[in-house]
């Protein structure tokens, strides 16, 4: 056996002063395989070390809140006893490493999160952020993530109904995969990973253990350097087969009333999963070895323990209930095995050929795992640009226009989402590339929206404010599908906490996320944060991602972006005061990458959300959509785009300047569409409810006209912004 | 009516098809793979999805599994049998169908609305179905049908070919192949026209608030046909 000292343990990606505590509070040296346990438990991954403190920030209490974060998954309440599990998981180191399986065991991962607790999987999401597009990798590296999210998802056979897909040199050397899950469940049914009980049998179930993975939540919780390739073996291998086999067998044991606690093996695979539930459950746990079925000879105590093989559960269950729960995995073709016992020691003990080969007090490993409180500094808010009419004088709004629209970070997305199955399951009745994903609860009337949102240009000039933006994005897109924000889930990607900027860009976006989730009543009841996105000393840009769920109470009036009939009016809610600072437009036609953020005024944006609300419940509205990235005319565009129909837009009235009011992106606005004889009802409730709109024009022909400056058919626009990426991704 | 919808483990269109069966008067059971015996039936239907996990030819295994055995003596005493996406891979490696399915042409998984066009309709599967051109749903990555220029000949001379992908005028020329099938080839019946296999669902087309609803068509037909 290797013998352990210090140096082993800094190998392990521990500090000297952490090996220096575990030697003090075991009163002796580890062996390794405790080493190798500590080293799992106590990584960024696991404890949250540099991040725990700075979360408990965030507001994760409500109204429908049935579990908030500190579970595989938070649930909330969406009427009838229905309740709705989700979660959003990083997989990004591995994805750099090796895209396909990283990105497919990524999906593998948060789907078992969900299901650990009892719901059946109604939805996936996602939110990918690649390097430039001119960067070497970035092509073939979108290729492999796309291609494994569809791989595991599709045969799954559950529907991916919404993502986001970004480019930022900032990913160059670390590309972000996150992705999200829906399920449902009954409120009364949910099952939790907390232990429960003295000699209850411990069972493990799924796919055998193997060598893959060891490690993985380490390498997850480090910076890449030249000889990351090296580290292929860490990333798991996914097995989307097996996983719908543990679905179903996990979720036909759970209608009868054997099991007392489950928990999937993520990160840190046997070793987290045992010793969350016994710490859970103030209890302790034996587990022997020998009986963990594996699928390689001869392997360790130690790399049994920290193996991260995909598809893999463990079950507490109730005395004298294995046989019935083996047939369930029997018929499933799926390992079972009774491993072990929960016991009164509050202590892991772990036996391998009747020997004894680790013991551990489990809150060693939890409650006294390192917490630090990083130092950090704040940012300050950029002085403002002052564009001179000069600066516009040489552009022309329809060439601003077509170049917004082949921009990477606008264009169209559909080479990805056609190669995700998004329509099995029979209750997609939104599809991606509108404003949210929509699925039906199936067999009622009701239907949840879900959306993923990140803004890292925005969190990287001034994370507060882009902290709170981002949150407001996601309220908004969930609203202009017509459906109630209910909560959303966060997935924190940030660069080396250890760095007092990038530590500060992560207090600050959680500070922002915290205030803007409180005001809007839009609890964070789940997340998973990931430190170490850097290489080579260049960290990414900020990039807290946001999913939201919203209700629908009744499908039938879902609102879509597509433009409905000719001579309808358009308005925009919300004020333009045309800020261009950050915006697509500042970037990319006038090559300005300073500057803050816009402004978020969440007092606005909570009235302008609950208007369109209003209006929508009144069917006062036909179509709705946000205006986000681009401004107004890059959303009048898309509706265009997806409808076939054109607008002719009117003269503008204040004194903003037109390409600040086309292209600016201030938040807190929507663009909806209204029926001449609705029209004046609706100004009439606006004007009452004090919120300010700008009637923008008509829906007309089969052209975007403005005055004598725009003239762009709906089909050329579309060719060019259907092609950039499909034409990109051939060459 | 009554039909039976197959489980093999990875099948995941079961369900879909269950809903739409039943939408449309069909008593539908479902039946395990591992069952020896399936319950009398009018139809049998082999859902979408991935079948053993597809790991090795898609359909390959499930075209071995012990229900299949059933399924073939009902489809040869002249019972309706139809496969959907996987499940017409299924057909194809059984032999109740000629050719097989490769991978797509462009090695995409595809996941979009198409149009097919109905080629014979002298059979139960679309004989009151007013309309030429249907708009379906595709999900697959193996749906680029191919078969020997001998096969192709009987069954272009046998009106085997069910529906061919099309535009929504009813070209089935190359442009409007989504994955490279031979002749546009979407779905083919054997001999007996009681055997249909093919790529699109039906069963995702049959509420306006889906991707459409020319799958209700489909099976409007299908349960007045019986």
């Amino acid at each position: 056996m290797v013998e352990v000292n210090e140096k082993i343990a800094i190998e392990h990606g521990l500090k000297s002063d952490e090996y220096k505590k575990i030697c003090d509070l075991l009163k002796r040296t580890p062996n390794i395989t405790e080493l190798g346990i500590f080293s799992a438990m106590w990584n960024e991954h696991c404890s949250y070390k540099s991040s725990r403190r700075h979360l408990k920030k965030l507001h994760t209490k409500g109204e429908q809140v049935i579990q908030g974060p500190g579970e595989n998954a938070g649930v909330v309440d969406i009427e009838d006893n229905d309740a709705i599990v989700f979660k959003i998981e990083s997989h990004n180191h591995p994805s750099f490493i090796e895209p396909y399986q990283g990105a497919a065991t990524g999906v593998g991962g948060i789907m078992r999160d969900v299901f650990t607790m009892g719901a059946r999987p109604i939805a996936n999401l996602n939110s990918i952020h690649f390097g430039s597009p001119d960067h070497e990798k970035t092509r073939n590296l979108l290729r492999g993530v796309v291609k494994g999210i569809g791989g595991y998802g599709n045969c799954i056979g559950v529907p991916t109904i919404a993502g986001q897909t970004c480019f930022d040199e900032s990913y160059n050397g670390n590309i972000l995969v996150n992705a999200m899950t829906l399920g449902l469940v009954n409120k009364n049914k949910i099952f939790y990973s907390k232990a429960a009980g003295i000699n209850k049998p411990v069972i493990y179930v799924g796919s055998k253990t193997g060598r893959d993975g060891i490690h993985g939540a380490s390498m997850a919780s480090a910076i890449f350097d030249d000889k990351i390739e090296e580290k292929k073996p860490t990333v798991q291998v996914g097995d989307p087969f097996t996983e719908k086999l543990l679905l179903e067998a996990c979720l036909e044991l759970m209608a009868g009333k054997s099991i007392i606690s489950i928990q999937d093996m993520g990160a840190a695979g046997l070793t987290s999963s045992s010793i969350e539930m016994a710490s859970k459950g103030d209890l302790g746990i034996e587990i022997d070895l020998t009986k963990v079925p594996c699928r390689e000879e001869n392997m360790t105590p130690y790399e049994i323990m920290l193996s991260e093989s995909q598809e893999r559960m463990l079950i507490v269950l109730e005395e004298g209930k294995e046989n019935d729960a083996k047939k369930i995995f029997d018929k499933w073709n799926l390992d079972f095995a009774v491993i072990g016992k929960t016991t009164s020691s509050k202590n892991i003990e772990l036996f391998f050929n009747n020997e004894k080969v680790a013991e551990i007090p489990i809150d060693f490993l939890a409650e006294n795992a390192p917490m630090y409180d990083r130092k950090w500094i704040k940012a300050k808010l950029p002085k403002e640009n002052k564009f001179s009419k000069d600066q516009f004088k040489p552009l022309k709004l329809s060439d601003c226009l077509n170049k917004v629209l082949i921009d990477p970070n606008i264009a169209d997305k559909e080479w990805i989402w056609d190669q995700y199955d998004h329509t099995v399951m029979g209750d997609t009745i939104q599809k991606p590339g509108g404003n949210a994903g929509v699925v039906r609860v199936h067999g009622t009337n009701k239907a949840v929206a879900a959306s993923v949102d990140s803004s890292a240009t925005y969190c990287h000039a001034h994370p507060l404010t882009g902290g709170k933006q981002v949150v407001c994005e996601s309220w908004r897109n969930i609203i202009s599908v017509g459906a109630k924000p209910i909560a959303i889930t966060n997935c924190l990607n940030f660069g080396n906490p250890e760095k007092e900027k990038n530590m500060g860009e992560f207090v600050e976006c959680v500070e922002g996320i915290a205030e803007a989730s409180k005001y809007l009543n839009y609890p964070v009841v789940s997340g998973n944060v990931s430190f170490y996105n850097e290489t080579k000393d260049k960290g990414i840009k900020p990039t807290p991602s946001i999913g939201g769920i919203g209700l629908l109470s009744n499908y039938k009036k879902m609102m879509t972006m597509e433009l409905k009939n000719e001579g309808n009016y358009l308005f925009v809610i919300g004020k333009t005061e045309g800020h261009l600072d950050q915006s697509i437009f500042a970037r990319n036609i006038l090559s300005e990458f300073n500057g803050p953020p816009p402004e978020v005024n969440l007092f606005n944006e909570k009235q302008n959300g609950m208007s369109v609300l209003n209006l929508k419940n009144r069917n006062l509205i036909e179509t709705c959509h946000d205006v986000s990235l681009g401004g107004i005319l890059t959303a009048i565009s898309k509706m265009g785009i997806k409808s076939g129909k054109g607008v002719k837009l009117f003269p503008l009235e204040g004194l903003v300047n037109k390409f600040e009011y086309f292209f600016g992106e201030d938040q807190g606005r929507y663009i909806i569409e209204i029926k001449p004889e609705n029209l004046e009802n609706v100004e009439n409730m606006l004007k009452k409810d004090s919120i300010h709109f700008d009637k923008l024009g008509l829906v007309e022909g089969d052209k975007i006209t403005y005055e004598n400056d725009i003239k762009l058919s709906i089909d050329d626009i579309k060719e060019g912004y259907k092609k950039w990426l499909k034409e990109y991704m051939v060459n | 009516m009554k039909s039976s919808v197959i489980i093999f483990p990875g099948s995941n269109c079961d369900r879909d098809m269950d809903v739409a069966l039943k939408k449309f008067g069909f008593e539908n059971e479902m039946v395990w793979h591992n069952d020896a015996e399936i319950p009398k039936s009018d139809l049998i239907v082999l859902p979408g999805g991935f079948s053993y996990g597809d790991y090795l030819r898609c359909g390959s295994i499930a075209g071995k599994s012990k229900i299949i055995k059933s399924v073939i003596d009902f489809a040869n005493s002249g019972g309706l049998v139809l496969g959907i996406c996987n499940g017409f891979q299924i057909l194809t490696e059984t032999g109740l169908l000629p050719g097989i399915l490769q991978q797509n042409k462009y090695l995409n998984f595809i996941c979009k609305n198409v149009f097919v066009k109905i080629k014979n309709k002298d059979n139960k599967y679309f004989k009151k179905i007013k309309k030429e051109i249907l708009e379906l749903h595709i999900a697959h990555n193996e749906g680029n049908y191919f078969c020997s220029k001998d096969e192709l000949k009987s069954i272009e001379d046998n009106g085997q070919i069910a529906v061919t992908y099309c535009d929504h005028k009813g070209n089935d020329d190359e442009k409007n192949n989504p994955n490279g099938a031979l002749k546009n080839i979407a779905g083919i019946f054997n001999k007996d026209k009681n055997i249909l296999g093919m790529m699109p669902h039906p069963e995702r087309m049959i509420d306006p608030f889906l991707s459409g609803e020319d799958g209700s068509l489909f099976f409007e037909n299908l349960i007045e046909s019986l």
